[in-house]
């Protein structure tokens, strides 16, 4: 009832944003969330769900993000061809790396996937031919709909919503099937799993591919978005806030990697209004510390929480 | 019908199975008996793909399974528990059994995202059949709890549930009465009953004397990696070969 309501509520105020939302850097900032939201999925889908950790998410972000705007700028693709060819191509990064890493898992899973994105960043730089380097590719056009251009931050703000509320739907219906079921399983007990027919190393690469498919997605409209792309759309940085984003919102639910998006994309903002510039960095670290401390599980299962000791006639599990 | 030939599992130079044959025959309940370290659990190992064995054959419906992937042998019907409990703690005892269901499912990744109709019929049909389970091994009162803060003897049903779930043809139990209380002994011998048929066969490791002798139509014996007795309960109870293995060991068949 109360998360029923509370989905509504948050629904009509994302649709309604930009009614609300006067200042164009607000709304530049709730565009960021929802590209935030789809990279906080994606990795929940891997961290949350299977229990692999992947510190080189930012790669399969980067990759969706050059092909986009690459396809864009070179062949003159439209959009709406080149975010299902970013999407491809951080799959098939996805799928070689899952391939490679997912057979040992656990920490060679996290230094491959560290690796990758160190390796393919420096591509990014020293490919000058292809990615022009450390100076990137500016001028990525803007989506077209029909006649229309999203110029606006108005038209992109709803675009984004669409590609977070596709992304959920999508996380949605894996996690609630057969292949959901798997995934949580090979996270909770690999040799159990596996005694049941579930191929553990099948079901893995699976995950890393529609995870490093949705990050894709993410960096096309980011591309598109900034209409810049450089060697930054790499950096770690990006990788530590999408896992900030889902530990702290709560990993292996559905509702967690939004909610922690929405939270860690504000804050830093807010943080910038509210405290001198010094301040900010140690004011964002003393929050995270305190997640830790006081939600190790994140903010969403600590509702939850919440909620089935209010109700506690109420089925323990969703 | 399970055929294990010369089967050898060496750790480091240790042997822990030195050679081990027996063939287990379709519809009955064997089980594989012996003092601690004896190799039983190493066989389990070998047989279900846990393990490489260093040597020997292992085959299933006369088609060789040794040194395949558990997952691959489970898709040939051969079905294990483990000794120590085995549950997926994070999960209700329902969704533990319909992750059990894996293979009875079908759908694939893009009729499970465009939510095709035989995907929700495939879901009703295994939510049922995971219903169906939990009364069968009696657990149905336990459905919405999350597993792992189960009683101990209620999640070695659900264990036993779940590996019920994969439809086994050989199911094998690897000590299937640890830690359970005598009641609940009585009820898993029974279940142990219903559960082997015609289509089902079932391979025990137990420590419990009473429990083995009371269930099995044949007991193989194994002693530091080896076969030193097989036969039925009764012979087994009086093999030299046997008291004289467990001589001086708590769990002596009696």
């Amino acid at each position: 009832m109360i998360a029923r309501a509370a989905v509504a509520l948050g629904a009509v105020a994302a649709v309604s944003a930009p009614l609300w939302v006067a200042n164009p850097y607000h709304l530049h900032v709730l565009i960021m969330a929802g590209i935030f939201t789809i990279l906080a999925l994606s990795l929940n889908l891997l961290l949350g769900y299977t229990g692999q950790l992947s510190l080189g998410h930012a790669a399969f972000f980067g990759i969706g993000a050059y092909t986009s705007a690459l396809l864009a700028l070179r062949l003159s693709w439209s959009f709406w061809l080149a975010l299902p060819a970013a999407a491809l191509a951080s799959g098939l990064a996805g799928w070689a790396i899952g391939r490679l890493a997912l057979k040992l898992r656990g920490a060679y899973f996290v230094l491959v996937t560290i690796s990758f994105a160190g390796v393919i960043s420096l591509v990014s730089i020293n490919w000058m031919d292809l990615t022009n380097g450390p100076l990137g590719l500016p001028g990525v056009p803007p989506p077209t709909l029909g006649p229309w251009t999203l110029r606006t931050k108005t038209a992109y703000w709803y675009l984004v919503l669409a590609g977070a509320a596709l992304t959920y739907l999508v996380c949605h219906r894996l996690v609630t099937s057969r292949i959901g079921r798997a995934l949580v399983a090979l996270r909770d007990n690999e040799p159990l799993a596996e005694s049941v027919g579930i191929d553990g190393t099948r079901y893995l690469v699976l995950a890393a591919v529609i995870s490093a498919a949705m990050a894709g997605v993410a960096g096309s409209l980011y591309a598109h978005y900034t209409r810049f792309v450089s060697p930054e759309v790499f950096l770690f940085s990006y990788t530590v806030t999408m896992v900030i984003m889902v530990i702290a919102g709560g990993q292996g639910t559905l509702a967690g990697p939004v909610v922690g998006a929405l939270l860690f994309t504000a804050l830093p903002e807010a943080l910038r209004e509210a405290v001198a510039w010094q301040w900010q960095m140690l004011a964002y670290g003393v929050v995270l510390v305190l997640f830790v401390f006081f939600l190790p599980r994140g903010l969403v299962p600590a509702l939850n929480d919440v909620r089935r000791r209010a109700a506690p006639s109420r089925p323990p599990l969703q | 019908m399970l055929v294990v030939e010369d089967l050898q599992v060496e750790f480091g130079g240790v042997l822990a199975l030195a050679g081990v044959s027996f063939s287990v025959e379709p519809g009955t309940i064997t089980s594989l008996i012996g003092p601690n370290g004896a190799g039983k659990t190493t066989a389990f190992n070998a047989i279900t793909g846990y393990l490489r064995p260093t040597r020997g054959r292992v085959a299933w419906q006369g088609e060789p399974i040794a040194g395949r992937r558990p997952c691959e042998i489970a898709r040939r019907g051969v079905v294990r528990t483990f000794q120590r409990t085995s549950v997926f703690p994070t999960l209700s005892v329902f969704d533990n059994v319909r992750t059990g269901l894996h293979l009875r499912g079908t759908a694939g990744v893009w009729s499970i995202l465009g939510r095709m109709p035989r995907v929700s019929a495939e879901e009703r049909r295994l939510a049922a059949a995971a219903d169906e389970i939990l009364t069968f091994v009696g657990l149905a009162h336990r459905r919405d709890e999350r597993a792992g803060e189960l009683p101990y003897g209620e999640q070695r049903l659900v264990e036993l549930a779940v590996a019920l779930a994969a439809r086994p043809r050989l199911l094998l139990l690897d000590e299937p009465a640890a830690g359970m209380t005598g009641a609940e002994k009585d009820r898993l011998v029974a279940l142990i009953r219903k559960i082997r048929g015609d289509d089902v066969t079932v391979l025990v490791v137990e420590h419990d004397m009473r429990l083995v002798m009371g269930i099995s139509q044949t007991v193989i014996v194994l002693n530091h990696g080896r076969v030193i007795a097989e036969g039925a309960p009764a012979e087994m109870r009086a093999h030299p070969e046997v008291i004289r293995a467990y001589l001086g060991s708590s769990d002596a068949p009696a």
